[in-house]
């Protein structure tokens, strides 16, 4: 999933403070799912910006609501009958939500809610950690399911270095070297032979390196 | 000046703190009436948008009773709380509410002395703290707080 975590309030009040109605947005996709702009957080988000803005003096009217997915341009078409009442919209979308919003609403300021973080997975109750960096060119089938190119931080191709001690890369000790995993997966399946092959230095056009990406399914494109 | 009496919401538990409040009830002990208390069916189930609606609703101190550690009849529930309402003490701060008005404290069924000692001590505390300061603004301002 696209993992995301709430900006500071203070930034928020910002965003917000010339507009006396907004329109708060979440999502129930990712966001939902690492709890950082679903339904629940929208209204944490509305009661937190109605009271300080209350404080500073002001006030506010937020309308909350929350699209199944803000970056589908079908469901935010959801929004058409309501985008006039507000003067801003705020997005609690990862940064993907926030331009389909801004893109269909062209009259309208928007303002995201979140730092988009990374893509991720849940490693346990409210911990969400790095696993993919979509460069374009899988390898997870050489390196026994664990990326070196989201979880290593030198993006090694053939690793480790030596910077890694007792499975822990040296950037931190709660890092996992990730060439360490790799040797240790690989060798419980038996496949060291994967290990030893040198992997060419990877072409990172794929991975965004030659600009901004995009998929054409020509049987689905309309 | 008018003695300032606060509102005091507290989310207790069914089968601790909500049972201590009854047993203090039927021993006539004796707390202040600030406190409105609501059942949940355990400490863990008050949501953080349950304690900051409360406070933009209009309460000047929040608090969740559930069971003693080691005794939540869900396994872990009032730990859960306890972390929840870390949580959104920190969130309060970012508002500008202090943090303080939130608590979270630990009862058993059979304490109904201690449930009327905890909701007398909180609302001296928060009567000391005065009201909260989004009632104050609203005041000042006209505004309605919700």
């Amino acid at each position: 999933m696209i993992t995301a975590e709430r900006k500071p309030l203070e930034e928020l009040i910002e965003y917000v403070k010339p507009y006396k109605r907004i329109l708060l947005l979440g999502c129930n996709e990712c966001v939902t799912v690492c709890a950082a702009g679903g339904r629940k957080e929208v209204g944490l988000l509305a009661s937190g910006l109605h009271m300080a803005m209350l404080k500073a003096g002001s006030s506010i009217e937020i309308r909350e609501h929350t699209l199944e997915r803000q970056c589908d341009p079908e469901y935010v078409e959801e929004l058409v009958p309501m985008i006039d009442q507000a003067e801003a919209v705020m997005s609690m979308a990862c940064g993907c939500g926030v331009q389909q919003l801004a893109m269909r609403f062209k009259d309208k300021p928007v303002f995201p809610a979140v730092n988009t973080k990374f893509m991720g997975a849940s490693e346990r109750q409210g911990v969400w950690a790095e696993r993919c960096q979509g460069c374009g060119n899988c390898m997870l089938g050489e390196t026994g399911g664990i990326c070196p190119i989201a979880r290593c931080a030198k993006q090694l191709m053939n690793g480790p270095c030596g910077g890694s001690a007792n499975g822990r890369c040296e950037i931190g000790e709660d890092v996992d070297c990730a060439w360490q995993l790799i040797w240790d997966r690989l060798k419980a399946l038996g496949r060291e032979e994967s290990f030893v092959e040198i992997t060419p230095a990877k072409d990172w056009r794929a991975g965004g390196g030659s600009g901004p990406r995009k998929i054409i399914r020509e049987d689905l494109a309309e | 000046m008018e003695k300032f009496e606060p509102v005091i919401v507290a989310f207790c538990c069914h089968y601790c703190a909500y049972t201590a409040a009854d047993m203090a009830g039927s021993q006539r002990l004796p707390y202040p009436a600030n406190v409105k208390i609501i059942r949940v069916p355990c400490s863990g189930k008050v949501d953080a948008l349950h304690l900051v609606r409360a406070f933009e609703k209009g309460a000047d101190g929040v608090y969740v009773a559930g069971c003693l550690e080691g005794d939540c009849h869900f396994k872990n529930g009032n730990l859960r709380a306890a972390r929840r309402i870390e949580y959104v003490k920190n969130y309060l701060e970012e508002i500008g509410i202090e943090g303080e008005r939130l608590q979270m404290v630990h009862v058993s069924a059979g304490m109904g002395q201690r449930f009327a000692e905890v909701a007398s001590e909180i609302t001296e505390k928060i009567r000391e703290l005065g009201p909260s300061p989004i009632k104050t603004a609203a005041g000042a301002s006209g505004a309605a707080v919700c």
